[in-house]
Formats: C-alpha cells, sequence, structure tokens
C-alpha cells in the first residue's frame, strides 16, 4: 500500500489555511475514501457532506486539485499521487466550514420558479398519454443530483457574484425541464428575460463541462431557451411571421 | 430552593433554545416524509418537515428500479389481488394484511398522482407509463425512469413540495421525542452546522427516517440510515415489530473494496441479466422453491422470453425473491465456485447474443449502472460480466403501526415508510418499497393532520430537555481524558459484529456474542470523546447517532433469537427449517419500565375470508 498526502482546507467564516493530511491509498479509492480515513482517525471535526457516496445525491461537492468534482466519483488513480492533492470548498458560496459551504441560495431560487402545471389530463381513464420520444430532452435535464458543480464553476456567479440577478446553469436547466414538459402549460419566458437573467449567460459551456451526470446543459438546455426569449420578445420577423404568416413562408 | 432552581432552569432553557411549533411535525425528508408533509399540509394544518441532511438528498435517491402499482399498463392481467397475493408470498404470509391490501390497491392512484405533479415516468408505445419485472412480481409491474427512479421521485415530491406551504427545516437531528403522559407531543434536536439545540414542539409527530444500514459494514445505505426513527419510537414508548427481519440485497458491488456493497439494481436481472458461477453455470435454476415452482421458468429460453414480455412464459429464477437469491449467492461462495473477488457473475451483455443494438440497449435502460461500473470499478457491463455480493439493503422490521392510520402504539406518534413495518412481513419484493413510501406517507399525514385537529399542543418536560442536552455534550468533556476513544471506533466495531455475527446465516452462539458485544459496546458509546466545537462536527454527530445504531442492532439480535426458524430473510444455520410455530406470529420489541428491551411473540391479526379468498385464486 503507498499513501497520498492531501492538502485540506480548514477554517470557517473567519477564515482559514490548507492543513496536510496523510492516509494510506488502496485500490480503488475515491477521494471520499480519505476524507473519511482522515475524519476517523486524525480529525474528528473535519466537515464535510456526503450521503449516497455513490454519485447519485450531489452532496460532496468540492474542488479536486482545482476542478470541481463529486469526492464520490473523484478516483485517486486518475490523479498525480506524487504531489499532494488539494481539496477545498466549492467557491460560488459563502463558507460555513471547512468543505461545507453555505448552499440554501440555491433552495430559495428554486421556490421562486414558477412550479408545474400540467393540462387537463386527456385519456378517458383520467391520465395522459406522452410518447417516449417528446419526453427524452425532459429526462436528460431530470437527471440533475443538485450537486451545483455548475453553479460553483459558473463565472457569473463564482467571479461576478450576480447571485440576485441571475440564478445559474442549475435553475436554466430546471426551467428548461419545466418548459419542455409536454403537459406543461405554465410560460416562464417573461421571468427568464428578467428576474432570471437568462442573458448574462455567455455560453462558455463551462457547467456543461463539470455535470457529472453529463447533462448537455448549454446546448441543449440554456441555448434553446434564449431561442425562447428571443422568439417572444425579440425578433420582427418570426412575430409578423406568426401573426400574418401561411405555412409557404414559414 | 427546588422551585427556584426549576424556575431559573426554565428561563434558561427559554433563552437558549429556539423553539417552533408546528401542528404537525414530520421527521425524515425522503419520499414517506415528503409525502406525509404534502398531504398533512392539504389537510390545512402547519407542517414542519425536518431533515437530517439537505432537502433532496435522502436515501429515497438511491432507489432505482422502479416503484410497484399494479397499473396494468404492459399486462393487462395485472391488478391489486394480484399485487396483494406476490407481496404476501413474498413476505412469507407475516405481512399485516391489511396494509398489504392498502398497499396494492393505493399504490396506481399515488403513482399517476406523481405524474400530475411532473414526474417523467418512461412510456409504453401507446403513451402510458411504462412497468417492468422486477422478482417476486408476476407481472411487469415496477414503473420507472431508467435506473433512477427514486431520484425522478424524490425531486418530484420535493419540487412539489416546496410550493405547499411546508417549514422545511434541513440538516437537523433529533435526539429525543418529547412526551406530555403517553402522548408525543415533539421533538428536541440539534441543527448540524452551528451545533444549537431545537425544540419542536406539535400536536402530532410523524417519524419517516428510513432505514438502518449503517449498523452493518457492508451496506448499500447512505450515512445517515442510522435507524433514528425506530429508536426514537423506541425509547418513547412505542412498539417495534419483525426487526429480525433485515434484507440482504444480493446483488451489491464487490470490487474494488471502496465501493463494497454499493447497489446494483435488480433491474439488471429485469432486463435479461443472468448469474453465473466461476464454472459459467447459470446455478439458480438449482434450487426453486416449491411455492414458486409453477411460477418459475425450468429452462434458460423461457426465462429470456419472460423478460422480453412474452406473456405466456415464466420468470427466470434470477427473478425470484431476493432472500433467496441471496442465498444462493452466499452458498455458491462458500462452496468455493464464486468469482475472484468473493462474489459470483452478474452478466447482461450476454443478451447482445439476442438481440441487436444490444450495447445501446443496455446503456439505455441502465445509464446509471453503466456509468457506475465504468467510473468506479473500470468495467464495461456492455462486454464483460459484473461481479457481485449481497448487501444490506433494507430493514422489513421497524415501528408497529396501525395500518390504517399509521399510528404507532404510543399516541400522536405516526410512522411511515421504512422505519414502520408491516406491509413486507419477512421479505420485501423490490419496487414494493416506493410505493410502501406514497401510500403510506400519504396515510400518515392524513391521519396526523386529522389527530392534529383534535388536540392541543401539550407541555414541555424540562427535566428531559436538559438531561438529553448533558447528555449531547458530554463527549466534548472527554476529549481530554487520554483513555476515551472517537466514536468512529465504537460505529465500525459495531458494524464489523453485526455483518459477522447477525448477518445473512445466523446461530445461536454467535448472536449471543453480538449481545455481550452490544453490551460493551453501549459503555464504550458513553465514554467517547469528541475533539472541536459544536460546529459542523462530523465526530460529535456519529458520537450522538451511536445512540440509535445500538438500539436497532440489539433489537435486530433480540429478534433474531427469538424466531428460532428460517423463514424469508432470516436464515438460521441451528435452525435451518421453517417451524409451524413461528408460521402466525411477528416479534415485538419493546422497552419496560426499567427502561430493559424486552421481546415477546404476538399472532398476526386474521385474515379476513375475501383476502383469504384472493390469496386461494392466485396460487
Amino acid at each position: 500500500m503507498s499513501a497520498a498526502t492531501f492538502k485540506i482546507w480548514r477554517g470557517d467564516t473567519k477564515g482559514g489555511a490548507f492543513e496536510d493530511y496523510t492516509t494510506e491509498v488502496s485500490e480503488g479509492m475515491v477521494v471520499l475514501d480519505a476524507v473519511h480515513d482522515i475524519q476517523s482517525t486524525q480529525a474528528n471535526d473535519l466537515a464535510c457532506r456526503w450521503n449516497c457516496k455513490a454519485g447519485k445525491c450531489g452532496s460532496c461537492s468540492a474542488e479536486v486539485n482545482g476542478m470541481p468534482k463529486l469526492m464520490c466519483m473523484a478516483r485517486l488513480s486518475d490523479l498525480p499521487l506524487d504531489k499532494p492533492i488539494t481539496v477545498e470548498p466549492i467557491k460560488a458560496f459563502p463558507i460555513v466550514k471547512d468543505l461545507i459551504t453555505d448552499v440554501s441560495w440555491n433552495f430559495r431560487v428554486k421556490k421562486k420558479i414558477k412550479k408545474f402545471k400540467p393540462r387537463a389530463p386527456d385519456a378517458a381513464d383520467g391520465t395522459w398519454r406522452m410518447a417516449q420520444e417528446d419526453i427524452d430532452r425532459v429526462q436528460e435535464f431530470r437527471k440533475c443530483i443538485e450537486c451545483f458543480l455548475c453553479q460553483d464553476v459558473c463565472h457569473v456567479l463564482r467571479d461576478h457574484r450576480k447571485h440576485d440577478e441571475f440564478i445559474g446553469p442549475r435553475f436554466l436547466i430546471y426551467v428548461a425541464a419545466l418548459e419542455m414538459h409536454p403537459l406543461d402549460t405554465e410560460n416562464r419566458i417573461p421571468e427568464l428575460r428578467e428576474a432570471q437573467g437568462i442573458g448574462y449567460c455567455n455560453i462558455t459551456k463551462c457547467c456543461t463541462k463539470v455535470c457529472p451526470e453529463n447533462i448537455q446543459i448549454t446546448d441543449n438546455g440554456i441555448i434553446p431557451l434564449k431561442e425562447r426569449v428571443v422568439d417572444q420578445y425579440y425578433d420582427p420577423v418570426a412575430k409578423l411571421l406568426r401573426r400574418f404568416g401561411s405555412k409557404k413562408n414559414v | 430552593m427546588l422551585d427556584g432552581y426549576l424556575a431559573g432552569l426554565e428561563n434558561f432553557l427559554v433563552a437558549a433554545y429556539q423553539t417552533f411549533e408546528h401542528d404537525v411535525l414530520i421527521i425524515g425528508a425522503g419520499g414517506a416524509g415528503l409525502r406525509a408533509a404534502i398531504e398533512a399540509s392539504a389537510a390545512g394544518v402547519t407542517v414542519g418537515l425536518v431533515s437530517k441532511s439537505l432537502l433532496g438528498k435522502a436515501h429515497t435517491v438511491m432507489a432505482e428500479g422502479g416503484v410497484a402499482a399494479a397499473m396494468g399498463n404492459v399486462d393487462d392481467r395485472d391488478n391489486w389481488r394480484v399485487h396483494f397475493a406476490d407481496t404476501m408470498r413474498g413476505g412469507q404470509y407475516l405481512n399485516r394484511p391489511r396494509m398489504a391490501e392498502l398497499h396494492a390497491k393505493e399504490a396506481p392512484e399515488r403513482v399517476h398522482e406523481l405524474e400530475a405533479w411532473g414526474a417523467v415516468f418512461d412510456r409504453t408505445k401507446d403513451g402510458r407509463i411504462l412497468q417492468r419485472n422486477f422478482g417476486g412480481h408476476k407481472y411487469p409491474r415496477l414503473a420507472h425512469v431508467g435506473d433512477r427512479t427514486g431520484l425522478e421521485m424524490i425531486r418530484t415530491l420535493q419540487d412539489h413540495g416546496i410550493h405547499q406551504g411546508i417549514d422545511v427545516h434541513m440538516e437537523i437531528c433529533i435526539l429525543a421525542l418529547l412526551k406530555e403522559g403517553d402522548r408525543v407531543v415533539g421533538a428536541f434536536g440539534y441543527d448540524r452546522e452551528r451545533g444549537r439545540f431545537k425544540i419542536y414542539r406539535a400536536k402530532a409527530v410523524v417519524l419517516a427516517t428510513g432505514g438502518i444500514g449503517k449498523a452493518y459494514k457492508i451496506t448499500s445505505n447512505s450515512w445517515d440510515c442510522t435507524g433514528d426513527g425506530h429508536s426514537l419510537a423506541y425509547h418513547a414508548g412505542a412498539e417495534l415489530i419483525d426487526m429480525e427481519y433485515v434484507q440482504f440485497h444480493p446483488t451489491g458491488m464487490v470490487w474494488p473494496p471502496s465501493v463494497r456493497g454499493m447497489l446494483v439494481t435488480e433491474g439488471v436481472r429485469g432486463e435479461g441479466g443472468i448469474l453465473t458461477n466461476k464454472e459459467g453455470k447459470r446455478f439458480m435454476f438449482d434450487f426453486i422453491p416449491d411455492n414458486y415452482k409453477t411460477q418459475t421458468a425450468d429452462n434458460e429460453e423461457e426465462g429470456w422470453r419472460y423478460t422480453q414480455g412474452d406473456k405466456n412464459a415464466r420468470r427466470p429464477p434470477e427473478l425470484l425473491t431476493r432472500d433467496h437469491v441471496a442465498r444462493c449467492i452466499v452458498r455458491e461462495i462458500k462452496e468455493g465456485r464464486g468469482s475472484p473477488h468473493g462474489g459470483v457473475f452478474l452478466d447482461i451483455s450476454w443478451i447482445k447474443q439476442k438481440i441487436s443494438g444490444g450495447e445501446e440497449h443496455i446503456k439505455r435502460k441502465l445509464p446509471s449502472m453503466y456509468h457506475q461500473f465504468k467510473a468506479l470499478g473500470d468495467i464495461d457491463i456492455t462486454r464483460e460480466p459484473m461481479e457481485v455480493g449481497p448487501t444490506t439493503h433494507y430493514i422489513m422490521g421497524g415501528i408497529h403501526v396501525d395500518a390504517d392510520t399509521q399510528m404507532s402504539t404510543v399516541l400522536g406518534l405516526f410512522a411511515a415508510g421504512e422505519c414502520a413495518a408491516g406491509i413486507n412481513g419477512a421479505n420485501r419484493l423490490g419496487g414494493n418499497s416506493l410505493s410502501d413510501l406514497l401510500v403510506f406517507g400519504k396515510r400518515a399525514g392524513e391521519y396526523a393532520a386529522a389527530f392534529a385537529k383534535e388536540n392541543s399542543l401539550g407541555a414541555i418536560d424540562q427535566q428531559q430537555i436538559e438531561q438529553v442536552t448533558r447528555r449531547a455534550l458530554e463527549p466534548f468533556e472527554r476529549s481530554a481524558n487520554p483513555q476515551s476513544e472517537g466514536p468512529y471506533q465504537v460505529q465500525k466495531h459495531l458494524q464489523e459484529v453485526m455483518q459477522h455475527d447477525v448477518g445473512i446465516v445466523r446461530r445461536e452462539e454467535e448472536m449471543q456474542h453480538a449481545l455481550e458485544e452490544i453490551g460493551k459496546l453501549w459503555e464504550r458509546a458513553g465514554q467517547v470523546g469528541i475533539t472541536g466545537t459544536r460546529d459542523f462536527n462530523p465526530g460529535w454527530h456519529t458520537a450522538l447517532d451511536l445512540k440509535h445504531l445500538l438500539t436497532v442492532s440489539e433489537a435486530i439480535t433480540r429478534s433474531a433469537l427469538e424466531r428460532k426458524e428460517s423463514r424469508g430473510a432470516q436464515f438460521r444455520d441451528d435452525y435451518p427449517d421453517k417451524d409451524d410455530a413461528f408460521a402466525k406470529v411477528n416479534t415485538i420489541i419493546s422497552r419496560d419500565a426499567e427502561g430493559t428491551m424486552q421481546t415477546r411473540l404476538e399472532s398476526i391479526p386474521e385474515m379476513p375470508d375475501y383476502l383469504k379468498k384472493v390469496i386461494e385464486e392466485m396460487k
């Protein structure tokens, strides 16, 4: 068995610093295993969130060697162990302690987004019929585990701190899932343009790169939403076509 | 003088503890807790929802295969009668019949309701909710979303629930239920972030805290599955039943070591996956129990046709009940026919011989499994078999509740989901837990709200609060003592004891040994020391969870000792057969006046004639 050194950020709202810890490395080990090992043998008060340790709950988000990752899916065999591995909290949200940040902003944002509003059931048995091909896209967005790594890496939130004007990739995807839901009848485009600040996204696709569920956040979600905003507000030709257009010139 | 002291104490407590008041307090924010909160809120009472983790992270997200509901979308021969009979057969008739009946009847409506709240299930060709095969279910019955059904369900309930006026308290752990006389009137706990104590006063309390998997070393469960609800109820005077019945899921990952126990969904077998030993033999054909013989394929061809939807075919033996499949796997390993890392092989890649585009089909049907093995085990499941072995997954036993109202044996205390018991008997069918938490979560919320409307807030026992607070803070005082050990060491030792002595195969001496060890661990748990402050301190949290873990471990062991036979998930080497003396009884755990754990047997309520008839018809 070999050993690895971890530089883990320890601190709270008042400040902090990296501290060094050394652990044994076993086959298949992930960064979260190392953190647990350190907790149980060297620092019982080392704070980190985790639940499933299987990449399904999205609790253990952190920055490993500077990259936003789920610690439970970050294998040591994919990291250079000849140098210390840095582990630090995500940056888009206020620090609580050690690897834990206050992510409550995300829960408040979600609550402000208009909820799902289905059309009346269309089948005789009081339910709906939907074709699989019509829900594939929505299902892609609904894979989101709310790890908030996309929020962490989005420069609008991370660097420019526009938390009051922009909802971030996670919630753009959430809106996209609602807007593209075949049964939904609500219109969320006006808020998207105003309070939710979709215009701030300049499509650098950083969010897509860090998504552990491989959701094509930008291409499949944000860009189509931007197009809907444009359609509704800015496109005079489309407006005219909608008003006067026939099948021939659409 | 005492009066003055008490008055002073009361002032101190009012100042020191933040107090919340709700008509209904729900402890646990997984599927059952969320569903209960939505229902209670809809009934017009105020609702507080306490969650040990962040909202939406509960263990429900881990459920993969699907939610069982006899909608008959894929096979129209399915209905509540078949689902009821399947559930009872799977539970070896130790289930509470009324609960199994309500569950089978109400599950379809609960699933359709989720769709109205935004859930997006996979579809049939004609646009209805698709249903898949699962172990012990006669017809394709599990509504699903690939292999991430639990995520879809918890997210739907969460996203619907946040608009219902529910007060959500995140990252709160509950240490004790508060009582006034015989009635539960609230709960006491702390917030993980700052370690501040909180009082939650309520007219009715619903426990929805999930499972106990962290009592074992190898488990598919999250960190928070420490049996809090079971333990809180027990210490508040409620009865637990069927605690010997722990479900070991047959297929957990076995390699690499860091992911040992991680779940591999039964959906793999539902989609045609086969279990083989190192000789390449499909060993499940070797032992098909008598009560399933007429329903099970006796050749590979028929089994394959079943997984592909042939209504005239019988299911392959890989889809027998979990207790049975887990034991067969243990037998293969014990007799030297296991895989290199101490499991057996589960192969889905072989279906490429049967269907064109098999690789894409596997990725589409089992995306999480593909990803999990690729990312954590360097295995491509579309090309090679997985190695799997049993993992602690679920507890059938739990809080003894009334079937209709979900009220426990303590007034004002309700329970739903995994921490309640009665629906599953000696073994749970896959898919029945997600439907259980919907059906009985709803009922618990409904009846807790009704109870709250008829009762007022009770008085808080200041002495109880002072005592719990003092105990909770003791670990910090011991940190300076060089003799004191950390909480993780005690937790780990307990997990090893339970894994070794009260696991899949049980015997008297080992379980007696476990009881002795648990006794010693109780003492050690009372001596652990913690460093650091009360601010988000996982060591402290672990120290406080030990009471819950030790309580459920003791209850499991005592119940398993009481049942001197093998039935369902309980297999005893020293009593390898079923014994009629235990065929119609549940084990009951309760706390006597001195605080000692008592075990007794109690007859299962007689099944009404119309349900007996259903069982007869489905034989």
